[in-house]
């Protein structure tokens, strides 16, 4: 009686993710050593060798916003757990508020302002200065990086910051430590979780997105995830589009593993628990 | 240090801000453009409101997000339940570790793998269109279920087992003791699970864009708005947005306060 509730329970489910999770992936496989015809081949794997320079690219400046982004949220989730307990929920609120909003509309904003004609050139102008091109450069592009997935790095940090507990870092400045230490080796090992989500949650979307590249890039910069989108919108090779894929997905992973290891080995230099 | 505090707080909040208030204050603009003012109009929101297409793109937006949270909330709790329940570490782990990919994958993984399985499927069926309102459901379902496993799962781990073997040893029947005693326990996770998927489909883009034709979205209804010369109308639309998700929020803020309050008063 029990065993076969919970296969009716489990057994929805279990398809359904088969069907819509695990075997698409594999039609990724599939589509990506096959050619329009269905017969094996490896065309759309030796085409990628055309592609290094998007993954490249990608990579660096997905990297690159991480890096600023960890920069800006840092201090931000820091203080932000300092502030008064009543106000943190509002302000955490007004963190998320931007992310609501849809990404196309908060980056076709910045397109406007850092236009060639839109407010920031405007005010160059006014003061005398001649007007600057802000897009088709890689550090637009950045931006867009920086500015989309900010939110994603402060509540992850700010989460662990807001647990932890204020009685060890008084504890370590009784015994002596001074400032910067207590950030060092209190601190620091002890927001790790929260940097590494962050780090995950920003880096991910960013070395995967297509339309911020496309809006602030202006059309010249072709992130992996712009090449992925013109294969398979609008030139239909859906062989090239799955072996374009499945790279970014290995690309991915293999972050995460190096990620992962990373983390491990400088949690283990940190607190002695 | 308060004052430096103080000022990489108000940084932060300005260039999260800035974007957003620009749209604002241009949606209200009575010229075509959207970056120089000349005066106060509410013309676009009149020009957003007799659009029908808008507005059909705002009704199919909210159908889509209703069905597929709907679907994902009864699945996923379902779902939970079995995880929950089940004895097997191997099966366990790998309900779970299934659960994660959606949530891993780049969203443009997920829209590419999803739109091969439909054009796979759509071939070996012969159809000459592989996609429609039917595949953007299932995709939209699939990519809110592991919200709603993981919002459900961990309160059903909270819950105390012998209230239940209490309540059938009174004399309730299984099912009755569910309802009774698990579910007023887990149904926070379960309302929470919905909301996270109904404003999760809402938002979506990316996925959709890879997984419909012909049934449009706000979202990809934007999409198609900005591959052209923006008039301040696609403002007015965000403008809007903004005001309903700035509601949204203050409402949902206030009622977990209010609920906070409840339960430190009864202890």
């Amino acid at each position: 009686m029990k065993k076969s509730t919970n296969a009716l329970l489990n057994a929805p489910y279990a398809v359904w993710s088969a069907i819509f999770v695990v075997v698409p992936l594999f039609i990724v496989v599939v589509y990506a050593f096959t050619d329009a015809e269905g017969h094996f081949s490896f065309d759309s794997i030796l085409a990628l060798k055309d592609y290094g320079h998007n993954f490249l690219i990608s990579l660096l400046y997905s990297l690159v916003a991480t890096v600023i982004t960890l920069i800006i949220a840092y201090p931000f989730a820091y203080a932000l757990s300092k502030t008064n307990e009543k106000t943190q929920r509002i302000q955490m609120m007004l963190v998320m508020l931007p992310m609501w909003m849809n990404l196309l509309i908060r980056t076709y904003s910045w397109m406007n302002i850092l236009d060639r004609n839109g407010i920031i050139n405007q005010l160059l102008m006014t003061l005398g200065l001649k007007p600057a091109t802000f897009l088709g450069t890689p550090g637009a592009v950045i931006f867009g990086m920086v500015y989309n997935y900010l939110p994603y790095m402060i509540l992850p940090i700010y989460t662990v910051m807001a647990k932890m507990d204020n009685s060890l870092v008084e504890a370590a400045r009784d015994l002596g430590c001074n400032g910067f230490n207590v950030w060092r080796r209190l601190i620091l090992p002890l927001s790790m979780p929260g940097v590494i989500s962050g780090i995950t949650m920003v880096f991910v979307p960013s070395v995967s997105t297509f339309y911020i590249s496309q809006k602030l890039g202006n059309g010249k910069i072709m992130l992996i995830g712009d090449t992925i989108e013109r294969q398979m919108q609008t030139l239909n090779n859906y062989n090239l589009g799955a072996a374009l894929s499945l790279v970014l997905m290995v690309l991915i992973l293999v972050s995460m593993f190096i990620m992962n290891r990373f983390a491990d080995n400088s949690g283990e230099g940190g607190l002695v628990a | 240090m308060k004052t430096f505090n103080k000022i990489v707080m108000a940084l932060v909040y300005a260039f999260l801000y800035a974007p957003l208030l620009l749209m604002v204050f241009f949606s209200f603009n009575s010229a075509k453009s959207t970056s120089v003012f000349e005066g106060f109009s509410f013309k676009w929101y009149g020009e957003l409101f007799s659009s029908s297409d808008t507005l059909e793109a705002l009704r199919n937006t909210l159908i889509l997000a209703v069905a597929s949270a709907l679907i994902a909330t009864v699945l996923g709790t379902i779902a939970a339940m079995g995880i929950f329940r089940v004895r097997s570490k191997f099966f366990k782990q790998t309900m779970l570790t299934v659960t994660n990919i959606p949530m891993m994958n780049p969203d443009i993984v997920t829209g590419v793998s999803l739109m091969l399985l439909f054009v796979f499927v759509g071939r070996l069926l012969g159809a000459s269109e592989y996609l429609n309102f039917w595949t953007l459901l299932i995709a939209h379902v699939t990519f809110n279920l592991p919200y709603v496993i993981l919002n459900v799962l961990p309160k059903l781990n909270q819950t105390d087992r012998s209230l239940f073997e209490a309540a059938q040893d009174l004399g309730a029947p299984p099912a009755k003791a569910f309802s009774m005693v698990v579910m007023p326990q887990i149904i926070p996770g379960i309302i929470s699970g919905a909301i996270m998927a109904f404003t999760l489909s809402l938002d979506d883009f990316v996925i959709s864009y890879y997984t419909s034709s012909g049934f449009q979205t706000l979202p990809l209804k934007i999409y198609s708005m900005t591959k052209k010369i923006v008039k301040p109308d696609m403002y007015a639309l965000s403008s809007i947005m903004f005001v309903a998700v700035l509601a949204l929020l203050l409402i949902s803020n206030i009622f977990q306060m209010r609920t906070e309050k409840k339960q430190a008063k009864a202890k």
